[in-house]
């Protein structure tokens, strides 16, 4: 064999090696998942085998949706997720014009801080945010969240959406305002068209973050009834030493379904939002 | 990524005040326009507030209760440095500190490696590039204090599929106590840590060797250089200033993890896995000692400034 034949070969074994290890690592868990919820519970429990598979069962996920608050947490993540992510989009839009469109005396300023901000972790935030929500009489409520997760999402859409409109050419906007446009309509009509896509990664990418918040939920939140999935799964389904593992699994698994599908038809702009978040900030 | 595409942002600029005053100030009816200030500042406004409000504030309060002796119910008197003191001379705190130094180094290495490796395999694929894209994104895309769980269920006593991998490899015998055990323990949250966070890395550095120009690599192809050359000496100093920025980024939200391991450990056996998150959250919520818990978390704060520090100057640098 001639050394490029076999120079192929050394590298298509790498490949494989290298794609087969990675991707068991990274799928198994969650293939892991589906196949204990899918098994009744006495498969789960037997010492040495925890292949056993006697039938395949709804029951899981049957008691999941019936008997615990499960449709409740999910309602609840929509809710926080779509309005706190609704609102930061906002107020994070009009900062980032701002930021980087308009010329003005201490912008660079607030850019740092924002940047700053983005970069604050939840840790140093839950225990004096604690104090503020019960001060503003929000403990135990959904607006809590709604409210909290702006410390998060505006500093990040406000960050990102800068750089997009800092790089949009200029000469439209003027020329739209020397037809008479106002700021307000230059920046809906003229330059937010323009930056749309980089709006749905932004979005799309902060809706994630909303949904997959967890210290600020676990922490300001007391009752089932207002708990989001990710709280609700870990509060209401291990009760004591008896895990419901099979439950749990379901649970876990039927949560992240909304995030994998999204995902899965906007993927591109998962990974715009997420690589221009990291790297522009 | 880094260097061609972002904008440069008004971060120092000092032709900013002269371009300013450029625009017209009057409108074609020979209105005045509002100052290009006046509508910044205007729309700047709603996130100063939440920047102040619930950041600032939060923040200035968490350093006073680092002070005092406040607990839930009741406000606190002022103390100096007395839990600062307390913490010091307390060996689950220093046993603390060390976990998360470990945790931290431990994870943000291993996740930077792995996405190396992950974003060459990605780069080398001819065809499915977007199916293994997305398979590798799945454990950073799920929410992971749902995806924990599975780790949970997969690091378990006595059905752990992981223990009878090992034992029908004839690697050990009997049953392992994944999270029992202090050293086994931290390896299994930093394991799942890991696992979460590598793809973050692979698809950043992906990204990163997408832009770089063909021909450097062509060039070198031409000169003779074999792949591993070609790598050390072309694709990896290019990605350079984009791997100081994503793993600072990193070792941010990896020391600030709270999840993972009060999911999978609450900080046990022994305190061997606590880390400054979940030790803060124990003192201040469920045991009720605010201040002594702020002044735990407040460990991170100067850890935080540092980065911050060290990532703003890299963005003035390459905005250059």
């Amino acid at each position: 064999m001639n050394p490029r034949r076999i120079r192929q070969i050394r590298r298509g074994i790498a490949m494989t090696t290298g794609l087969g290890l990675l991707g068991t690592f990274a799928v198994f868990p969650f293939i892991w998942m589906v196949f204990t919820s899918v098994r009744p519970q006495q498969d789960l429990f037997q010492s040495g085998n925890p292949w056993a598979f006697s039938s395949f069962t709804w029951e899981h996920y049957r008691f999941l949706m019936f008997e615990t608050d499960y449709f409740r947490w999910l309602a609840n993540s929509a809710f926080v997720a779509v309005t706190s992510t609704g609102l930061a989009l906002v107020i994070g839009t009009f900062a980032a014009y701002a930021l980087g469109r308009l010329r003005f005396r201490g912008a660079g300023g607030v850019a740092l801080v924002v940047f700053a901000t983005y970069l604050v972790p939840p840790v140093l935030l839950f225990i004096p945010l604690n104090t503020v929500v019960r001060q503003l009489r929000l403990t135990n409520t959904l607006w809590a969240l709604v409210l909290i997760y702006l410390t998060f999402l505006v500093p990040f859409i406000a960050w990102l959406l800068s750089s997009y409109f800092a790089g949009l050419p200029r000469e439209l906007a003027e020329a739209a305002q020397i037809d008479g446009a106002s700021y307000l309509q230059t920046m809906l009509l003229v330059d937010m068209p323009l930056i749309l896509p980089g709006v749905v990664s932004v979005f799309f990418f902060a809706f994630t973050l909303a949904w997959q918040e967890f210290l600020y939920a676990f922490t300001f939140l007391r009752s089932s009834d207002k708990y989001p999935v990710s709280v609700g799964v870990v509060n209401e389904l291990s009760v004591g030493d008896v895990q419901f593992w099979g439950e749990l699994m379901a649970g876990a698994l039927l949560g992240s379904i909304p995030i994998v599908v999204l995902f899965a038809f906007l993927m591109d702009y998962y990974v715009e939002g997420l690589t221009a978040g990291a790297v522009k900030g | 990524m880094t260097t061609a595409s972002a904008p440069s942002l008004p971060l120092d600029d000092p032709a900013a005040s002269v371009r300013q005053r450029r625009a017209s100030p009057l409108g074609p009816t020979g209105r005045r326009r509002a100052s290009e200030t006046t509508v910044g500042l205007a729309m700047l406004t709603p996130m100063v507030i939440v920047v102040l409000g619930l950041v600032g504030y939060p923040l200035v309060l968490s350093i006073w209760f680092g002070f005092t002796d406040t607990a839930i119910g009741e406000s606190g008197e002022f103390i100096g440095l007395d839990n600062y003191i307390a913490n010091w001379n307390d060996p689950i705190f220093r046993r603390t500190l060390w976990n998360t130094f470990n945790y931290t180094v431990t994870a943000v290495v291993a996740k930077l490696v792995l996405g190396i490796v992950m974003a060459v395999l990605l780069a080398e694929l001819r065809s499915f590039q977007r199916l293994w894209r997305g398979l590798f994104l799945m454990p950073w895309v799920v929410p992971s204090s749902l995806s924990v769980l599975g780790w949970v269920w997969m690091f378990d006593a006595q059905f752990s599929i992981l223990t009878w991998l090992i034992n029908s490899l004839g690697l050990y015998d009997g049953s392992i106590r994944w999270l029992g055990q202090p050293g086994l323990a931290m390896a299994a949250v930093q394991t799942v840590n890991i696992w979460r966070g590598a793809p973050f890395f692979g698809i950043m550095i992906l990204a990163g060797m997408k832009t770089l120009p063909r021909d450097l690599l062509e060039a070198a192809t031409v000169d003779g250089a074999s792949a591993w050359q070609k790598f050390r000496h072309v694709t990896l100093p290019h990605l350079r200033p984009l791997l100081y920025v994503v793993t600072l980024f990193s070792f941010v939200q990896t020391m600030a993890d709270f999840q993972i391991v009060w999911l999978l450990t609450k900080g046990g056996p022994q305190n061997s896995t606590h880390l400054i998150a979940t030790l803060s959250f124990r003192n201040a919520i469920q045991t009720g000692a605010i201040g002594r818990g702020a002044a735990v978390s407040l460990f991170l704060f100067p850890f935080l400034l540092l980065i911050l520090a060290l990532q703003i100057r890299s963005l003035r640098r390459t905005d250059r």
